[in-house]
């Protein structure tokens, strides 16, 4: 029931931002400081994110296969490897750590 | 592509729409792994991809469920995730001149791939191609390949074992490093990565989230303030805070960020 809830809500939110953008009049969301927070923000929460689903096990912070796996990706960004070799570099090497006792 | 040719034929806006739609929808495998491997069902999971419909909001609401945050917070990050979809949406109402009528429907598709590809358009007729075949394209592929993710993840059993749990985080990564331009935008990743782990041992789960998002506007606040003992010098900042034009790029999930930025950003100073 939780996760319908969470998915209710997500649904309902990403839409009205999305419908708001094409039926607000320009000027209300135009102001700089509001614009240049909107850049900024995913910057936050991704990097957060990306931190977090490497480094957490619950509420501990641990070192385990994925930074490995998250090290490939790191690579096969800086290589402009597209998208979806980027996903399966980190994956295979996680996978590969793990297997051999990571 | 190159923006200016005023009478790019039909089929080349097709072409381009249709590169990013595939390479970025298939990648909607990866969310159906990554959902079943949270422990969402198929249901739950295509719901999010048929309704939701932008990667990053989708990936951080099923992590975040899977750590055990509550529904409230796992709703809240996503949706500040998707807040950027407005300022495409802006962007895009004057770019396509939607009648109003179709905007509700249309409004489903205004995520990063269609603006970039909608962006890099010369003429309004290349800019509704370019964002009716791309938003189909990838509405259609991202949601067959979250069914198939799905399958694929319950065919497999544990995800773990396949590193499959790695696959969340290299997606925000690949999402977050294009986006990493300017010293202002490196500073707010590195706050928001100490408030994000700093926070995680003390604060319920999803909640150091939504605490590593202010970031955002403490360095907002402290740039600002910098430019204002600066004022003497206009121009050096703003330079310093464009960065490097972003160039729409194919294949980054329905959230790629190197969407334009809608236009240069004014001071306000």
């Amino acid at each position: 029931m939780n996760t319908w809830i969470a998915i209710g809500l997500t649904v309902l939110g990403c839409y009205a931002v999305k419908l708001a953008g094409l039926l607000v009049p320009a000027g209300v969301l135009e102001r700089a400081f509001v614009r240049r927070l909107a850049t900024l923000l995913p910057v936050a929460l991704l990097a957060a994110l990306t931190a977090q689903q490497t480094f957490a096990d619950g509420h501990a912070l641990v070192l385990d296969a994925r930074v490995a796996g998250l090290g490939a990706a790191a690579v096969a960004l800086a290589l402009r490897a597209p998208f979806l070799l980027v996903v399966a570099a980190a994956v295979v090497v996680t996978a590969g750590v793990r297997a051999v006792g990571g | 592509m190159t923006a200016g040719d005023a009478d790019k034929p039909d089929r080349a806006v097709v072409r381009d729409a249709l590169g990013v739609g595939i390479a970025v929808g298939l990648s909607g495998f990866a969310f159906g792994v990554t959902s079943a491997g949270s422990g969402l069902g198929l249901l739950q999971t295509c719901v999010l991809s048929l309704l939701v419909f932008t990667g990053a909001s989708q990936f951080a609401l099923v992590g975040a469920l899977a750590a055990g945050g509550s529904p409230f917070t796992a709703a809240a990050g996503a949706f500040f995730l998707g807040v950027r979809n407005a300022f495409y949406g802006l962007r895009l109402s004057q770019l396509l001149a939607l009648p109003r009528a179709l905007r509700p429907l249309a409004a489903q598709w205004v995520i990063d791939e269609t603006t970039a590809v909608t962006l890099a358009q010369p003429t309004r007729r290349a800019r509704r191609i370019g964002f009716t075949v791309t938003g189909l394209t990838l509405y259609t592929l991202w949601n067959l390949t979250t069914l198939l993710g799905v399958l694929g993840a319950k065919a497999i059993g544990d995800t773990r074992a396949w590193g499959l749990d790695a696959a969340g985080p290299a997606v925000f990564l690949a999402l977050l490093m294009p986006m990493l331009k300017t010293a202002a935008e490196r500073a707010v990743a590195g706050l928001a990565v100490l408030l994000g782990l700093g926070l995680l041992p003390v604060l319920p789960a999803g909640v150091p989230v939504l605490a590593a998002a202010l970031a955002a506007p403490v360095v907002l606040a402290a740039q600002d303030r910098r430019a204002r003992v600066r004022r003497g010098r206009p121009g050096a900042r703003a330079a310093a805070d464009r960065g490097a034009p972003r160039e729409p790029r194919a294949g980054s999930g329905p959230t790629a960020p190197e969407t334009p930025e809608p236009e240069t950003p004014e001071e306000d100073q």
